[in-house]
């Protein structure tokens, strides 16, 4: 008989374990991949360096004029001086205050959405939805309170881009929700008016909403009346993506399944009680990336409000690069108004996902 | 264990009734003619081969299938399209299904709460007492902060049953409760479903358990095609069928 003899434990071959072995699998595994692999750094080698070396290394941060941008390389005194027509548009400079008041306001309530620990998320999140727009409109309207009025038209940048998009946002939800209930009703009337409000606003680009708004709209109405322009395109916004939001929120109610709504009824819940209670929570939840994604989508289609003479961020950069004081800076202008939208898309892209991550508990 | 024969005292109130009741989905006439009376106390086992109607004729009790012609009578209420009737119809009328039917985004505590609170408008502290009350009864109190995923197919029937019984119902209905649970779990549930006939429930049961039927029944319904073919109470029904239909049905399921 033979005893049994442990045979001795030994570590893993280097090239297989750590860095060496991680580029081995991943990017030099098979000669194709080896030679993609080598073509994909020579790419970054030939993009990236002189991107870098453009943006931050020969850059010019501070100055005054187009004089003082002597380097080669980018010339962002144009983007610190023009900052203010950026972000506030035409706004009186005496009132900047009130716009950067709510931008700190709008910080303080969505900000800690991120962290799972902070205990009053959801009445912040109420807050948010509900009285931060009244407060909003309150400050950046005026007329009441001692507050000077600042007329529509004077809005632009930043500032204009946040309007449009929050409220094409949040309006464009609760109408897209009950476009879609509307369009799987049982009631033809209602389902009629529901499939061709969809389909009509689906069916015309954005910018001919906003155009035919804007431009058509003074036509048809009675001589003297005048709808204030924002108003406008925001109606034609909301309009816009309430369609769109109704047909992804559609897809998450034909998601569930019938028992969900038929247990509902046997137990004596009305049809709006089961819809709020049971078949919405449901539904909303499984359509977030989607629901997301026209969120995202909406708060960049809300650049084409140019075509009405409308100055977002967008077009208030384009009118600073024609600016002939500054010549050539036409880069670093859209350099910046990308990365504006990134920051607020991507804030709303990584919101989503933890909102995903929260909602999966149970079940 | 001991047959429970008893019936309640009859009178001129049926639990439910109906009249020459004919349904159609489309083009096919899927119940034909059914007639049926029930008393208060009564436990009915309907038994058929598939695509007879049974599941669609309790179904229009209350009225998630809409019937064509005939009546519906539930607790002397006639079942019309009246929104507020067939609401109060539904608050007497429980129903467990074949797949539960559990909702999955809230607690097995919340499901059993969620209709008295906001049906019967009864506040949640009461609400839960009662809850727990017939979460006992079904016997898995502790699972009454688990989501209904967390949870064995036969305990969510029993979640199911207590769901129901939270709303106070006179009359239940049974859509084949355990045509999704493997033999052990089947048998906790009957076990709870003999316990509410013995409290006297009125009973509707579509089941393929023949066993319930001969244990607590009263009468046993035998369906196909869409109509009644034979009721009778179950020792006659299954020791002498009338109708050929019937005895063929009961020698296919009986003798395996």
């Amino acid at each position: 008989m033979s005893t049994f003899v442990s045979k001795p434990e030994l570590p893993p071959p280097a090239s297989t374990v750590g860095a060496v072995g991680w580029l081995r699998t991943n990017l030099f595994s098979t000669p194709s991949n080896v030679v993609l692999s080598v073509f994909s750094f020579y790419l970054l080698y030939l993009v990236i360096p002189p991107f870098f070396d453009w943006a931050f290394l020969s850059a010019d941060w501070a100055g005054t004029s187009q004089e003082d941008c002597t380097s080669g390389g980018a010339c962002w005194i144009f983007v610190s001086r023009r900052l203010e027509l950026f972000i506030y548009g035409f706004y009186p400079t005496k009132e900047y205050w009130r716009v950067d008041l709510l931008f700190a306001l709008l910080a303080v309530l969505f900000v800690p959405q991120f962290f799972d620990a902070f205990p009053y998320k959801k009445l912040f999140g109420i807050l948010l939805l509900t009285v931060y727009p009244v407060i909003a409109g309150v400050l950046l309207i005026g007329g009441i309170f001692g507050l000077v009025p600042v007329e529509t038209g004077k809005w632009g940048g930043l500032m204009l881009t946040l309007v449009l998009a929050f409220v094409g946002i949040v309006a464009a939800l609760p109408f897209g929700i009950l476009l879609a209930l509307g369009r799987r009703s049982e009631m033809p009337v209602i389902r009629a008016i529901c499939i061709g409000f969809i389909e009509l606003w689906r069916g015309v680009p954005l910018i001919s909403v906003l155009f035919m708004a804007s431009v058509m709209l003074p036509l048809f109405l009675p001589e003297g009346m005048n709808f204030n322009k924002l108003l406008r395109a925001l109606i034609g916004i909301v309009m816009f993506q309430s369609a769109y939001m109704a047909e992804v929120i559609r897809g998450g109610l034909q998601a569930i399944p019938k028992g969900q709504s038929e247990a509902a009824e046997a137990l004596g819940l009305s049809y709006w009680k089961s819809m709020g209670l049971i078949i919405l929570p449901q539904a909303l939840k499984l359509v977030i990336p989607g629901v997301v994604n026209t969120f995202i989508a909406l708060f960049k289609d809300t650049t084409l409000v140019l075509i009405i003479g409308l100055f977002d961020v967008l077009a208030s950069v384009q009118s600073a690069i024609t600016d002939p004081a500054w010549r050539n800076v036409s880069t670093e202008g859209y350099v910046f108004a990308a990365l504006a939208f990134w920051v607020f898309c991507f804030s709303m892209s990584r919101y989503s996902q933890k909102l995903e991550r929260r909602l999966h508990t149970g079940h | 264990m001991s047959e429970i024969h008893t019936k309640a005292p009859s009178g001129e109130n049926w639990a439910v009734e109906i009249q020459d009741m004919n349904k159609w989905y489309g083009g096919f006439h899927v119940l034909r003619d059914i007639s049926l009376q029930v008393e208060s106390g009564e436990r009915i086992v309907i038994c058929g081969p598939s695509g007879s109607g049974k599941s669609t004729m309790i179904r229009c009790i209350n009225r998630l299938e809409e019937h064509q012609a005939g009546h519906i009578f539930v607790d002397g209420m006639e079942l019309t399209n009246d929104i507020k009737k067939i609401d109060e119809i539904r608050r007497e009328v429980g129903m467990l299904f074949q797949h539960f039917n559990l909702f999955p985004h809230l607690t097995v505590l919340q499901n059993c709460t969620l209709a008295p609170m906001w049906v019967r408008k009864i506040p949640k502290q009461e609400a839960e007492k009662a809850a727990m009350k017939y979460l006992e009864r079904v016997k898995i109190p502790e699972q009454a902060n688990k989501f209904p995923g967390q949870l064995s197919g036969g305990q969510q029937q029993r979640v199911a049953i207590a769901r129901s019984l939270c709303m106070a119902p006179k009359i239940m209905l049974f859509d084949e409760p355990t045509s999704a649970l493997d033999p052990e779990m089947i048998k906790e549930v009957l076990d709870v479903m003999v316990e509410l006939a013995e409290d006297g429930m009125t009973m509707l049961c579509v089941t393929h358990e023949m066993g319930f039927a001969k244990t607590v029944a009263n009468r046993v319904i035998f369906m196909a095609e869409g109509q009644i073919v034979e009721e009778n109470e179950p020792h006659e029904f299954f020791n002498n069928p009338q109708n050929d239909r019937t005895k063929l049905f009961l020698s296919q399921i009986l003798n395996h």
